[in-house]
């Protein structure tokens, strides 16, 4: 199939290309920007004029809830919010039940993707069996089946010493653990920040300690191990502090924070929104500011969405009782850039932190616009108002503390390895 | 951000939580539960108020005492009363909260007092049920338990008339307590001065000197010179664990003994919201003493909860 996509705002950070131009796809790669190779006879004409055309986005962290909860969300239905969403490539964690912790799981989920033609699916494979921080599972076989790198999702490894050998064990064969710092005993039974919110709330709460003392932990051993280390969905000041100071003594360490984080404060529980009950909670105003700030300076390298559909009756529930996470698929582009906006940062560099810099993290060839790439490009209309309901997200979670928000920007077409799998209602294609 | 305990014409509509609640509001449901306190001297103990309507008494989380407190003030008012223990019935059987509130509502029940064992329970039914129906939060969690800190303002304000002038000291669990939380607030909206909390650092939630009090870790100290004891039950859960070694030592260093309450002013009066534990937070000889008005809270307290559901209900004259 040949595709061309005309006069679209071009932005990709890894060339430093922000243009109007034309775009030529042919055979699922990126031929040509600017003038049309030779020979080139387009099957597909998407007139861009007036939008902007992107990578594909790269997603970190994204539950499509196969195998095991398929009465939240199935693969299918999540890999439509994706394609709606503009994510081309995501990476799922491993929380999954059965927990992705054999190959035969993880290849099974691979294929069943794969099948879809839809986006890019990177298993993360569980760090321990059955997530259960005992027992080291098989990385160098699991990864041979499609895994990316290894998570413990949400659950911790108390064990420092099954930590520091699970560290070890990964390092050898230079895989990345990607994982949350939390101390499970700070946090037991904690639904919201531990603060004067939840004070007022009587809510039990987690305090920054717990993903302070549990980070410093993980920061130590990965030091002395050598392991690739990417701390998922950091959520507090003090942890972009640690991070910051790693990196400045010359630790190779990444981390992301999710799109929630970036904009929403434990304010928004309001009278006990269970939208807003997140893993790990919103904080203070504080920690967002220095969750922005570590962006901005790159201490943070990526924003995931840390898209968790929930069906809406585990959301009707009493605050504690109601199962956290939130639906964002499709959010992560129109927030990212509302991010980018609010902090005066161009939206290419803003992009960057969606596509480029978490491609580069799970060590995949995505994320760009440059000749030769797979063609996963995203095209998008940065003045379309729309409304968050339930109705317009794909997502079969309709969870989102953004639900009624007016957002600015929506994805109009989705184009994965070179075929165009979405695109809004009244989008024209010659 | 709207307050869901308002209507649209600012009149209470629920009543969930003192937090937000303009000070006339709380001013004029003690006002009219000064009316009520008369209703249960006469002979014939009802006023005819709520008649024709159902309260649904729903208990998520067992409490014999709270529950009459508030079936004796709607029979008072000629409501009809049904007792639901749903700790006891459907939802050991799976039913969420929601269809058994919904099940209510089909019986058309008039007002809901609800209590439930997570903190935002009550604001949760608020959010489901039809505008016609009020909901009053009889406890949720650790969050809130509005018509007892109502009755204890009620109580301190016969005591001391004088509000915007007191001292009052708030001693032992407030970490666990929706009565300390609630009692706070009606304190601060009320005007007093100068709120303190007493107790050791494992049971004061974070940032709690946030929400207006002055923290004492030192019960002699707390005490000093304070017009009003609120004491605050521990849970037999928590005497012995991580957050206190034994309700001995407790005793030793928090319990109310008459010598500690000499430091307080002459006049103080000691408050405890029931059912006490004598000999871990209080000792008998104060509970039963002279400054005691543990018994004149529970009168009290069946005409505040009065006041609340007449004016619920729509009348608000006695």
């Amino acid at each position: 199939m040949n595709i061309v996509i005309k006069q679209g705002r071009l932005m990709d950070a890894s060339q430093q290309l922000d243009q109007v131009k034309d775009l030529y796809i042919s055979a699922g790669k990126i031929v040509a920007i600017g003038e049309a190779p030779a020979n080139f006879k387009a099957e597909q004409t998407l007139d861009a004029s007036g939008k902007w055309v992107l990578p594909g986005l790269v997603d970190l962290c994204a539950r499509l809830r196969e195998p095991g909860s398929e009465y939240k969300a199935t693969l299918l239905s999540e890999l439509r919010a994706a394609m709606a969403g503009g994510v081309t490539s995501l990476a799922c964690p491993p929380d999954t039940d059965p927990v992705l912790d054999e190959p035969g799981l993880v290849e099974m989920l691979k294929h069943r993707a794969k099948s879809q033609a839809l986006a890019h699916v990177y298993p993360l494979g569980a760090v321990t069996r059955q997530l259960q921080g005992q027992l080291l599972t098989e990385m160098y076989a699991l990864t041979a089946a499609g895994c990316v790198g290894f998570s413990q999702a949400d659950t911790a490894i108390v064990d420092t010493q099954v930590l520091w050998r699970a560290f070890e064990y990964a390092a050898s064969f230079g895989y990345t653990l990607f994982m949350r710092a939390e101390d499970p005993y700070l946090a037991k039974n904690g639904v919201a920040h531990d603060g004067e919110v939840a004070s007022r709330l009587g809510l039990k709460g987690i305090p920054s300690a717990a993903e302070s003392i549990a980070l410093q932990t993980m920061l130590r051993i990965a030091q002395a191990t050598g392991v690739n280390l990417h701390i998922a969905r950091v959520s507090t000041a003090e942890s972009v502090e640690l991070i910051r100071q790693a990196k400045q003594s010359g630790m190779q360490v990444t981390a992301d924070v999710s799109i929630q984080h970036l904009h929403l404060t434990d304010m928004d529980i309001g009278f006990f929104d269970s939208m807003v009950h997140l893993t790990p909670p919103v904080r203070t105003q504080r920690d967002r500011d220095a969750l922005r700030a570590g962006l901005l300076d790159g201490t943070l390298d990526a924003i995931c969405s840390d898209h968790t559909p929930v069906d809406d009756d585990a959301k009707a529930l009493p605050f504690a009782e109601s199962h956290p996470g939130a639906s964002a698929l499709e959010l992560l582009l129109p927030l990212t850039l509302k991010w980018a906006a609010q902090a005066k940062l161009s939206p290419a560099q803003a992009l960057a932190k969606i596509t480029q810099a978490p491609a580069n993290i799970l060590g995949v060839h995505a994320g760009n616009l440059q000749v030769g790439a797979t063609a996963d490009v995203v095209i998008y209309d940065p003045e379309m108002e729309w409304r968050v309901d339930g109705r317009v997200l794909a997502s079969q979670g309709k969870n989102t503390p953004f639900v009624n928000h007016s957002v600015t920007g929506k994805v109009t077409a989705t184009i994965t390895q070179g075929k165009l799998v979405f695109q809004q209602e009244n989008f024209a294609i010659v | 951000m709207h307050n869901p305990q308002l209507n649209a014409q600012g009149q209470l509509q629920h009543l969930l939580s003192i937090e937000g609640l303009p000070k006339r509001i709380l001013t004029d449901i003690l006002d009219t539960a000064e009316n009520f306190v008369g209703v249960a001297e006469r002979e014939v103990k009802k006023v005819p108020l709520l008649r024709g309507k159902t309260v649904c008494n729903i208990f998520f989380e067992n409490s014999t005492r709270t529950r009459t407190t508030f079936e004796i003030a709607a029979k008072r008012l000629s409501a009809d009363v049904l007792n639901l223990n749903v700790s006891t019935s459907s939802q050991s059987k799976g039913e969420t909260i929601l269809d058994t509130v919904n099940n209510l509502i089909a019986m058309h029940a008039d007002m809901f007092v609800v209590r439930h064992q997570q903190s935002g329970a009550a604001h949760f039914i608020a959010q489901h049920v039809p505008p016609h129906i009020s909901v009053i939060n009889a406890g949720d969690g650790r969050h809130a338990h509005p018509t007892q800190g109502l009755l204890d303002v009620f109580t301190i304000r016969k005591y001391k008339p004088e509000m915007h002038n007191l001292r009052v000291a708030i001693v032992g669990d407030v970490l666990h307590s929706r009565v300390a939380r609630s009692e706070i607030h009606a304190l601060t909206t009320l005007g007093v001065p100068e709120i303190r909390v007493i107790a050791p650092r494992t049971l004061l939630p974070t940032d709690v000197e946030k929400l207006g009090v002055q923290v004492f870790h030192n019960m002699e100290e707390g005490l000093k010179d304070v017009d009003v004891v609120m004491m605050l039950r521990l849970q037999n859960e928590r005497m012995s664990g991580a957050l206190l070694p034994s309700s001995q030592e407790f005793f030793q260093t928090f319990g109310l003994t008459p010598e500690r309450l000499a430091l307080a002013r002459p006049d103080a009066i000691v408050m405890h919201p029931g059912p006490m534990n004598r000999g871990v937070e209080i000792d008998s000889a104060v509970a039963d003493g002279k400054q005691s008005v543990i018994l004149p809270q529970v009168t009290y307290g069946i005409a505040v909860r009065m006041a609340v559901m007449a004016i619920l209900g729509g009348g608000n004259a006695a």
